[in-house]
């Protein structure tokens, strides 16, 4: 085959790759991307947009159980709601395919090369890929690393068989009778939550003292509340040991030393997931690494002249959001732009029931920083939007710096409150103090108002509580 | 009260567009009719555009270094009477400021606002006063990040500012553009320390204008064109001494002559000969242009540059009517008054330092031309007669060659008749 040269390649198009591809076919740069399977990455394929298609199908026939069993205020009632599974995941993966094809149309109007294939560096100018039809050289002035993460494996728990990690939870093909979550992050959370609405028996076991370890007990508690009402069993302080010989059954060790078991159908293992660093000759390049992740700096650069990486694979936080952001400046670097990161707030959202989102310090996180914090909370409680669509559980929180009031970590949850994180984005990238957002007008009736009045309550005057 | 528009005129046959290199005025300025308000550049000329009327300025049309095409509206006035803009430019962000309907709801919702304040936005949005800035303590406690919009952080970037020595004069400290207007009016505050430390400051210039322009002539030059450069010295001894006759006998309506002049004449001979030397090679047709009549470039220093005007027909022209356009160009480049058509369309160039001359140089082509005579300074050195050293006026010429279509032999032939004629000097008046 025929020697590819080009100024620019891609390794992986997922959303941190595809971005970095387009962003520099626009620039006029000529450019290869990677990838080993459909262009979209986790993100598209088995993380963040199906996820949210199975979340919304189960909300839709949580909300038809909830009528039927004449549970509702709103007198509505229904008869027998049913689910079709296999019909719910192919819907999903229409999504997905449209998406799929999305991707590839706007690299094919960017003028990009798509190589289908496994890629792995010969040098640092030089990339072999290993296509259906054979051996691929591409050789290029600039790389950019975007091989993203994989999900971690127990070494008690490995994937196979009964054990699943989200990829394949996210294409099963009934609805498991007793489904057991290893791991009590957001991943294992927003699956677990998502088949206990579908009808799952859900039990999340987890090794820390609590779920969600990364958000305060404050913005975690309506997520409890609800995952009880959904009769899902949280063991917290409980090791997973293994599969039962049957294959039945998870073998656990809970917080007093004792041994025991929990049936299960599907075993989901979200413990995380780590960076993808071998397959792809890191060996070949000798980078410098940052723990497990590769090192870079504030131009993601990696120690290579000429070799760039972005996304998962250079730490956390591990989002497509960060990732697209990273690649969109890395492609304006190799056009000649001057670009480097400085970027204040990276949202983050989990689609938990209700959702939360947070971005900045948390009270905590600011106290430690040394500042001297004010904080206003408003509970959704107290908003009439919320009311309206019966979610009146969750609040907004403002943290900000008590002498000059900027603003410093804005944090919510609520049902729908991840629509919220475009404006607390917007806040502290802008350097918002809180008179700048208690003086922006929020629309009424909306959930955004629960915003404005939790930087009015911050400044001692919040106007519904 | 009118408004009135100015629209960026013709400034040159086959323009389509102009790079604005100047602003004379800002927003908020009162001028009088043919004040300047603007200098705009073309491939060869720079224009000055003055105001037809009295007014206040109230909108600029771009920023320095932007190119505009030639028809667009590049300021808006405030005058007395009648205006012409209304019927000409519908609503423009002038008129979305005048008195709305009370039913509009998108001006009904706006905050309150002086219609007297609002034609002056950039007046209106400066902070009270600049004076914080001014202070000469550190910007901000140790350790503290500097506050600041992605806007500006980048803007801050572009410009090699480190926003950590930037006073913020915005809530909470925050770093506004104005903040960053005035550090670059003002420069970083240096602490003052011993007379002998190292600079690392790093000052980003940006290439526009002319500089630009020579920019890219140069690199186009360079890349394109593999230059044969061939240097020979040639005793001009007889050449001073005729000049210098000339000189004290001119009539006082004449132009001092220089060496320029004999070159030109000499050159005319010299292409008459060979006419391949006097030629536009274009490069992307492949087809090169032999022009009859020879238009001598002559490569002249003003304030912002570079600049070639050029002798027309030179074929054409006495000596001495060659050295009084030499004088008449030279003061046009210099006062930047010369026009487009008197910096265009040479078909080959001299390059000439004076006193500052140099011994050898390497002229860079005045693309797509194929050729370039340098003049390096004359010196009297010591010459072997044959029998003994004697003083000598001796000048050397050092000219480039494109080798795609000129051949070293053809560029020595051309010199060697450049330097015969120069030497014998009453050769380049003989009639063939």
């Amino acid at each position: 085959m025929k020697d590819i040269t080009c100024k620019l390649l891609v390794i992986g198009a997922g959303p941190g790759g595809y971005i970095c591809a387009i962003r520099a076919g626009q620039l006029n740069i000529d450019t290869v991307i990677v990838e080993a399977a459909k262009v979209g990455g986790t993100c598209l394929m088995v993380g963040c947009i199906p996820s949210k298609a199975l979340i919304h199908a189960a909300d839709e026939f949580a909300k038809v159980a909830h009528f039927a069993a004449k549970q509702t205020p709103l007198g509505i009632s229904v008869s027998d709601p049913a689910i079709d599974f296999t019909q719910t995941i192919a819907w999903k993966d229409g999504i997905v395919s449209r998406l799929n094809n999305g991707v590839a149309g706007l690299l094919k109007k960017a003028n990009v090369k798509i190589v289908t294939g496994t890629a792995k560096f010969r040098d640092g100018k030089t990339v072999e890929v290993e296509t259906l039809t054979g051996q691929q050289i591409i050789r290029a002035e600039n790389i950019v690393i975007a091989t993203g993460s994989a999900p971690v494996e127990v070494p008690t728990l490995p994937f196979g068989g009964n054990v699943i990690s989200s990829t394949e939870a996210l294409s099963l093909e009934t609805v498991p009778e007793k489904l057991v979550v290893v791991g009590g992050g957001y991943i294992g959370l927003e699956l677990g939550t998502a088949y206990a609405k579908l009808g799952s028996k859900v039990t999340v076991v987890e090794a820390q003292s609590k779920i969600l370890p990364q958000y305060d007990a404050e913005l975690t508690r309506p997520i409890v509340k609800n995952l009880n009402a959904l009769g899902v069993t949280v063991l917290t302080g409980v090791k997973a040991k293994g599969m039962s010989a049957k294959g039945d059954a998870l073998l656990i060790e809970k917080a007093d030393g004792k041994d025991d078991k929990i049936a299960a159908d599907k075993v989901l293992v979200t413990v995380g997931r780590k960076p993808v660093t071998t397959g792809w000759g890191l060996e070949e390049v000798d980078l410098d690494m940052d723990g497990k992740f590769v090192r870079i700096d504030d131009k993601c650069r990696t120690s290579m002249r000429g070799v760039y990486a972005i996304g998962d694979v250079t730490g956390e936080p591990m989002l497509a959001h960060r990732a697209m952001a990273q690649g969109e400046m890395v492609a304006e670097i190799v056009a000649g732009h001057n670009r480097s990161w400085d970027k204040r707030a990276i949202a983050a959202v989990c689609f938990t029931d209700p959702e939360i989102v947070t971005v900045g310090l948390s009270p905590e996180e600011a106290k430690q920083a040394g500042h001297e914090v004010k904080i206003g909370l408003f509970p959704f409680a107290a908003n009439g939007r919320a009311m309206t669509q019966e979610g009146e559980e969750g609040f907004v929180r403002v943290v900000a710096a008590a002498g000059n009031h900027l603003v410093l970590g804005i944090q919510a949850v609520g049902t729908g409150v991840s629509e919220l994180s475009a404006s607390f984005a917007l806040a502290l990238e802008m350097g918002a103090r809180l008179e700048d957002i208690a003086g922006t007008i929020h629309a009424h009736p909306t959930q955004s108002e629960g915003f404005q009045e939790a930087a009015l309550k911050a400044l001692g005057h919040a106007l519904h509580i | 009260m009118g408004e009135y528009v100015i629209k960026l005129p013709d400034v040159g046959e086959g323009v389509a567009e102009a790079e604005l290199v100047e602003w004379n005025v800002k927003v908020g300025d009162l001028v009088r009719e043919d004040m300047v308000l603007a200098a705009v550049m073309t491939d060869k000329a720079t224009v000055e555009i003055p105001s037809p009327v009295d007014g206040e300025i109230i909108w600029l049309g771009g920023e320095i270094g932007e190119v505009i095409p030639i028809g667009s509206p590049i300021i808006r006035l405030k005058i007395e009477g009648e205006g012409h803009a209304v019927a000409v430019e519908p609503a423009k962000p002038v008129k979305a400021e005048a008195p709305a309907p009370a039913d509009k709801p998108v001006e009904a919702a706006k905050p309150e606002r002086k219609p007297a304040l609002a034609p002056k936005p950039q007046e209106a949005s400066k902070p009270a006063s600049a004076k914080p800035v001014f202070n000469t303590s550190a910007p901000r406690g140790e350790g503290e990040k500097p506050l600041a919009s992605p806007a500006v952080r980048q803007r801050a970037r572009d410009n090699g500012v480190d926003l950590r020595q930037v006073s913020g004069t915005g809530p909470a400290g925050r770093i506004t553009h104005e903040d960053l207007d005035g550090f670059f009016s003002r420069g970083a505050q240096k602490p003052g320390v011993a007379a002998l430390s190292p600079d690392n400051s790093v000052k980003e210039i940006k290439v526009v204008g002319l500089r630009r322009k020579i920019a890219e002539k140069m690199a186009i030059a360079k890349s394109r064109i593999p230059h044969i450069t061939y240097v020979e010295e040639i005793d001009v001894t007889s050449l001073e001494e005729l000049r210098a006759a000339l000189n004290t006998k001119k009539r006082p309506d004449q132009a001092k002559l220089t060496i320029l002049p004999f070159l030109m004449r000499a050159m005319v001979k010299a292409i008459a000969d060979q006419p391949q030397l006097n030629a536009l090679y274009d490069d992307e047709a492949n087809i090169i242009h032999q022009h009859g009549g020879v238009h001598i470039g002559i490569a002249a220093q003003t304030p912002g540059g570079l600049v070639v005007p050029v002798v027309k027909h030179a074929e054409a022209r006495t000596l001495w009517d060659c050295a009084a356009e030499v004088n008449l160009l030279a003061d046009a480049a210099k006062t930047g008054t010369a026009t487009r058509e008197q910096l265009s369309g040479s078909t080959i160039t001299i390059t000439s330092l004076g006193s500052m001359g140099g011994v050898v140089t390497t002229p860079v082509i005045n693309h797509p031309e194929v050729a370039i005579i340098g003049v390096n300074k004359i010196m009297i050195r010591p010459m072997w007669d044959g029998t003994a050293f004697i003083p000598r006026k001796m000048m050397n010429l050092s000219s480039s060659f494109d080798h795609r279509v000129i051949d070293g032999w053809d560029a020595a032939v051309f010199i060697q008749r450049i330097k015969a004629l120069l030497e014998t000097p009453a050769m380049i008046f003989v009639e063939d």
